[in-house]
């Protein structure tokens, strides 16, 4: 093993000194307004201006604790013999919760999947399903797809996540090595239009076939009621009042 | 002799009707061995495609199987689904975090306590709050967990016999599941969709006399598994329509990651409450039946092992639950910004806001009148990032993927549920089977629909 595992050090270190840090944070986009959250009342509680900016994205850096580090040097041992390091294949590690999440570049996915499942050192056996994410604000990474492995052998357990962008919703699909990705790739497909690519019949799983959009999307129209008294109707969810 | 032919078009010869509806066959009365002899050339290669369902093709929901035959084997089958998605996951992301309880546990309907456990163990892990559960709280849950895997081990094992066309295995598992039900009815108030577990613990104490029913449970429980064993296990007709039936070894289970009394029925002992344990379930003594037969029998033995091995379990829940004699034992978080606040109590006119927490939160503490106020209406706020977390259900392993955004609402919550999951194996179960095979091999996953199509 030659490659440790984790990100490179920052290229220009003034990027690193607390001061820049703050003005990061400052920069971030702003995701809540006010105490309350209320975004279609007055909000007269006096703390109207207060603002809750956006938590820059979580990256780990090695020792990661517990099997992590195991994992995640058994997996760049693996991709070794193929060309490919671990910070090709990885973007970045987070470990948030005592779980561990490989952000996966889609690319490298399926070899990734190879490896996680015939590397004897990592054996993740047993497929965890896909779950689909949609991130419309994450510009260029809207659609993530979350997948859980579990190795039986070491009695483990990580998560990949791969992302793509909204333009170009394409990302490999595991069912060459994971068959039992088969439905649950389906199913992402079906809710979240992200195209497998590779997937032996990726066809609507719950909606009807001939379903127009994508309903898990955050973008996708919920509808209304409408009601017989002066026209009025009940507003969809996202139109009612709510707290952010 | 005069041949009397109907088509779907009026007037359309032979020839028109072949070309548009595929052979036609004409039969007249009395002429069976002429039709017969003159179609040998086309009986050898057809393949008929049968349609099964959509309506409960075996009392388990609606699925549709697509079914290729040549004559009596099965040589592909296809199952669609799709037939009972009710959008839970997308309904869940309009309502606040303790109101997602009302819907997950509606996802498989034979298992909610544990669709419930699995979304409040994610949404507690993300509110960094697993370590403050009560004890009370981790010692409901894993009774009701136990005593919800009985009532699922019995809906799979009833149903089995009544699709084998035997009545009697069907009454006496409903009869034995009825109990569980009026026990989880007593306790949570409801037979089905309980709503009852929450983020932070559990909706209410064991009600007056509770533990005295479960334990009036245990004492008859036993005997009633006992008769169902002392009818099936060794019953022929029952052996010869599941030894051998919808085989699936270990190396097919890894490859399509199946898990639960399938991956069980294959010898190897893999248990989440033992492996990766989850409410103290390490502290309890119980076994991981095993078999090793792969087949729908030994599925079965795997279920109604598991159902003693879960008495078991009743019982040491017990004996802890009458430990706690402590005044006011919480059973929910003892945190005012995450704790369901109000309590409710049976009052002369029906159930209600208990009389004490009214005269405390109107009376006495304006903190906790705007606690109860802000967590109902607006609910609490969990940190951003996202958990995944696994129960050994009744079916195998129950995932949850949680995402929070930071907000009061789940950003986006996601059932990996086992019979989803498992149906996939369905085809390699029965390809090259016999169709009347079929039936077996889905009751043997006992897939329930709500679970699949949520």
């Amino acid at each position: 093993m030659t490659q440790t595992p984790g990100g490179e050090p920052p290229a220009v270190e003034s990027d690193s000194l607390p001061a820049r840090q703050g003005e990061q944070r400052i920069s971030a986009p702003v995701v809540r307004r006010g105490l309350f959250g209320v975004h279609d009342t007055p909000d007269t509680s006096g703390y109207g201006l207060l603002q809750v900016r956006k938590q820059p994205p979580l990256s780990s850096e090695p020792p990661y604790g517990g099997y992590f580090d195991a994992v995640a040097q058994a997996l760049g041992g693996a991709l070794e013999p193929d060309g490919l390091g671990f910070s090709d294949a990885i973007e970045r590690v987070v470990v948030d919760r005592g779980e561990i999440t490989f952000h996966v570049r889609r690319e490298h996915l399926v070899a990734v999947c190879d490896k996680l499942l015939n590397d004897p050192k990592l054996r993740f056996e047993i497929f965890g399903g896909v779950s689909g994410v949609h991130y419309p604000d994450d510009t260029g990474r809207e659609l993530h797809a979350v997948y859980h492995v579990l190795s039986i052998t070491h009695n483990r357990r990580i998560r990949l996540e791969v992302a793509a962008p909204d333009a170009d919703r394409h990302v490999p699909s595991v069912t060459s090595v994971y068959p039992a990705a088969n439905w649950h790739e389906r199913e992402t497909w079906d809710f979240f239009g992200i195209i497998f690519d590779g997937h032996p019949a990726l066809t609507r799983i719950e909606m009807p076939d001939d379903w127009p959009g994508h309903p898990g999307r955050k973008d996708y129209p919920l509808g209304g009621i409408p009601v017989e008294y002066r026209g009025t109707k009940v507003p969809p969810p996202e139109e009612r009042r709510w707290y952010a | 002799m005069v041949r009397v032919t109907t088509h779907a078009t009026p007037g359309a010869t032979d020839a028109d009707a072949e070309a548009a509806e595929g052979r036609v066959y004409n039969v007249a009365g009395q002429d069976w061995d002429e039709v017969v002899a003159g179609d040998t050339d086309r009986a050898e290669n057809e393949q008929i495609v049968v349609n099964m369902g959509p309506q409960h093709p075996s009392t388990h929901g609606v699925m549709r199987l697509v079914l290729t035959l040549d004559g009596e084997t099965v040589t592909e089958a296809r199952v669609s689904i799709g037939y009972l998605h009710t959008g839970i996951e997308k309904n869940l992301e309009y309502r606040t975090w303790t109101q997602g309880t009302t819907f997950v546990t509606r996802a498989d309907y034979l298992t909610p306590l544990y669709n419930e456990a699995a979304y409040c163990i994610g949404v507690e892990r993300l509110l960094g709050i697993e370590d403050k559960l009560p004890e009370r709280a981790k010692i409901m849950r894993v009774l009701l967990l136990e005593l919800n895997r009985i009532g699922s081990h019995l809906g799979g094992i009833g149903p089995f016999g009544l699709e084998l066309g035997a009545t009697t295995i069907f009454l006496q598992a409903v009869r034995l599941r009825e109990n569980v039900l009026d026990l989880l009815e007593l306790i949570t108030g409801l037979r089905m969709n309980h709503a009852f577990i929450r983020p932070g613990g559990v909706a209410q104490d064991m009600p007056a006399g509770g533990l005295e029913a479960v334990r009036d449970f245990l004492r008859k429980a036993p005997r009633m598994v006992h008769d169902l064993r002392t009818l099936i296990d060794a019953n022929p007709v029952f052996i010869a329509r599941t030894r051998g039936i919808a085989y699936l070894d270990l190396q097919a289970c890894m490859a399509l990651g199946v898990t639960g009394p399938l991956l069980r029925a294959t010898g190897l002992p893999w248990d989440l409450r033992k492996s990766q344990p989850y409410l103290d379930y390490e502290t309890y003594d119980f076994d991981v039946p095993t078999t090793d037969t792969c087949d729908a029998y030994g599925r079965y033995l795997v279920r109604i092992q598991e159902i003693e091995q879960s008495l078991g379990l009743i019982q040491q829940c017990v004996d802890r639950l009458a430990e706690r004699t402590m005044p006011n034992d919480p059973w929910l978080i003892q945190d005012a910004k995450i704790g369901w606040p109000a309590r409710l109590s049976l009052g002369p006119d029906g159930l209600g806001p208990s009389p004490e927490h009214i005269a405390h939160i109107m009376g006495q503490s304006m903190e906790a009148l705007i606690h109860h106020f802000k967590l109902v209406t607006e609910g609490f706020r969990v940190p951003a990032g996202q958990v995944y977390t696994a129960l050994e259900g009744p079916k195998g392993e129950l995932g949850c993927h949680v995402v929070s955004d930071g907000g009061t609402r789940p950003y986006r919550a996601h059932l990996r549920d086992p019979s989803f999951h498992h149906l996939q194996a369905l085809a390699m179960m029965v390809e090259g089977g016999l169709l009347a095979d079929v039936i077996p091999a889905i009751a043997s996953i006992d897939p329930v629909i709500g679970g699949v199509d949520r």
